[in-house]
């Protein structure tokens, strides 16, 4: 199972056939061990890794620190959600250090992000501060290096 | 002026394919005998940092301590067999010298060497320029490749000194288990002979598990081990290696390494250290890689008739080209002027070696893919 994931989570478009030839695991055994991952949700989605710097910038990201306050009973997780519906947030997560919640944001402008947080996020009645950071480059995203790949600089024949 | 010795040292056969090679664009290799990957990067951040910090001098002779202590540990964990760092550990400049120091250290002019083809291209030469006789002994498909006792032992003369083996093998993939290397100790027991053991391709293992020589009953005082951190650690141009064996063999392969070597890089070293220390992890998920690309080559050559043994180990494959009608030869060249694919032909790594070529899955599975779809239209 986890050899099959680790390949779709490479090459979400790889077939079933060749994950079967490199796993040696036979093929109705691959899609049932991927049926069962979707249907499970431990496969979500398939997306694709797009590095939008190589379009002229149609985005902006900003990773906004925020200091919230916790709820009696729920401790983050009302404030979090109440964030992760609107569309403009790419992920929100909850950690330790100096503030509490981190949030990746997305927008079409500068402008756009400053304010989208200015008006929605600050205001909140949890939310005691924000520090947003836009982002300037990409150098790694999901594990990918985005600068082009290293490659060996082998001759052509060697023993 | 050249000294008769080295003039009779026939011409690498591989640096003839390399020539062929040179200035054509597009080509995609499965000739190299090396990993496609760059160095795992602590390593080479672990190099950085000691030359930072000033490391740029000579090491003893025998290789950094700390670093002789990280290889005893890891022969210990990996084969439960021990070596005393302080004198039973020398640290070389690959496995290429390692096996130089080996041959020159126990051969005397006449003395006879066995060596198992199809192998690395190395050891006949390196005996011959000791002043040794090779007497070659062959393997094939019936066997998968394993040296049969029996063949070695037709071989045996009162003049035969020592058994070069390598196993995981370059160039078949073939492996050895314990049982079929019991067989050979008892030939080494029986005639008292040395075996020098190359077994740079041990952590590329991947059907079984990896016997090393010297952990066999009876062979720790006849076995001189070589590894090395080229391959399974994908450091191929840093050019460090190493030999244990017993004190004798050690002192006296020291002697000529001391002179001649004097020792291995010491940026080499820190890094080496780095490899044992931390990057085990980074090394195995490569050989899971090498795995998957294995069996991916392997279908994918079988399935265009080419008949594929299955490699056990290291990281080549190694056909038969017979269903073609051609040679080795003739086929490795034809395929790279009409389809620009480098293999290298199985007669270059001694005469068994006929009638098969090497295709080393050390290239990225898109490469594999396209070769193979090359190969399926030169054989068309
Ligand atoms: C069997 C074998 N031994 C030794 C070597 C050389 O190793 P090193 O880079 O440690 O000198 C090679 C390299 O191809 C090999 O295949």
């Amino acid at each position: 199972m986890k050899e099959i994931l680790e390949l779709l989570e490479n090459d979400a478009r790889i077939s079933t056939g060749e994950i079967a030839t490199l796993t040696k695991i036979p093929e109705h055994k691959v899609r049932e061990v991927i049926a069962e991952a979707e249907k499970k949700g431990i496969i979500m989605k398939y997306k694709t890794v797009i590095n939008w710097d190589k379009l002229e910038a149609e985005h902006v990201y900003a990773i906004i620190e925020l200091k919230v306050t916790s709820e009696r009973e729920v401790g983050y997780d009302a404030i979090a959600e109440r964030i992760a519906r609107f569309p403009e947030v790419i992920s929100v997560r909850l950690v330790s250090g100096d503030h509490d919640l981190s949030l990746l944001v997305r927008g079409k402008t500068m402008k756009e992000v400053a304010f989208f947080i200015a008006e929605k996020v600050a205001p909140l009645d949890r939310v005691q501060g924000t520090v947003t950071h836009f982002i300037l480059k990409t150098y790694k995203q999901d594990g990918d290096i985005l600068l082009g790949k290293e490659e060996s600089k082998r001759l052509t024949i060697t023993p | 002026m050249i000294a008769d010795k080295v003039k009779r040292i026939p011409p690498s056969g591989i640096r003839k394919y390399f020539e062929m090679t040179v200035g054509m664009e597009g080509i995609i290799s499965l000739g190299v005998g090396e990993p496609d990957f760059v160095t795992p990067w602590s390593i080479r951040e672990a190099c950085i940092y000691a030359l930072e910090k000033g490391y740029t001098s000579y090491t003893s002779n025998w290789g950094l301590l700390e670093l002789r202590n990280e290889i005893s540990h890891c022969i210990a964990s990996d084969y439960n067999v021990r070596y005393n760092p302080e004198n039973q550990i020398i640290v070389t400049t690959g496995v290429s010298e390692a096996s130089d120091l080996a041959i020159r250290a126990i051969v005397n002019p006449g003395d006879e060497v066995i060596i198992v083809e199809p192998c690395y291209v190395s050891y006949k030469p390196c005996v011959l320029l000791a002043g040794g006789k090779p007497v070659v002994v062959p393997t094939d498909l019936c066997n998968d490749f394993k040296v049969v006792p029996e063949r070695i032992g037709e071989k045996i003369t009162p003049k035969t000194k020592a058994i070069i083996l390598s196993y995981p093998n370059n160039p078949t993939g073939a492996i050895m288990g314990k049982k079929d290397l019991e067989g050979i100790a008892d030939i080494v027991k029986d005639h008292d002979l040395f075996v020098i053991s190359d077994e740079v391709y041990d952590k590329l293992t991947y059907d079984g598990t990896h016997t090393c020589f010297s952990s066999l009953d009876g062979m720790y005082d006849k076995t001189i081990l070589l590894n090395g951190f080229s391959k399974a650690y994908a450091m191929t141009g840093w050019r460090i290696g190493y030999a244990a064996s017993n004190l004798e063999v050690i002192a006296a392969m020291l002697k000529i390494h001391q002179y001649t070597m004097l020792c291995a890089p010491i940026t080499a070293q820190m890094a080496a250290i780095e490899a044992l220390k931390n990057c085990r992890e980074e090394m195995l998920s490569m050989v899971r890689e090498y795995d998957m690309r294995r069996r991916l080559i392997v279908k994918g050559l079988n399935d265009l008739g080419l008949d594929c043994f299955e490699p056990k180990g290291a990281f080549y494959s190694f056909p038969s080209v017979e269903s073609t009608g051609m040679t080795s030869e003739v086929f490795a060249e034809k395929l790279l002027k009409e389809q620009k694919v480098a293999v290298v032909p199985g007669d270059v790594f001694g005469d068994a070696g006929e009638g098969f070529i090497r295709c080393a899955y050390a290239v990225s599975r898109r490469e594999i893919k396209e070769a193979l779809e090359r190969i399926g239209e030169f054989l068309k």
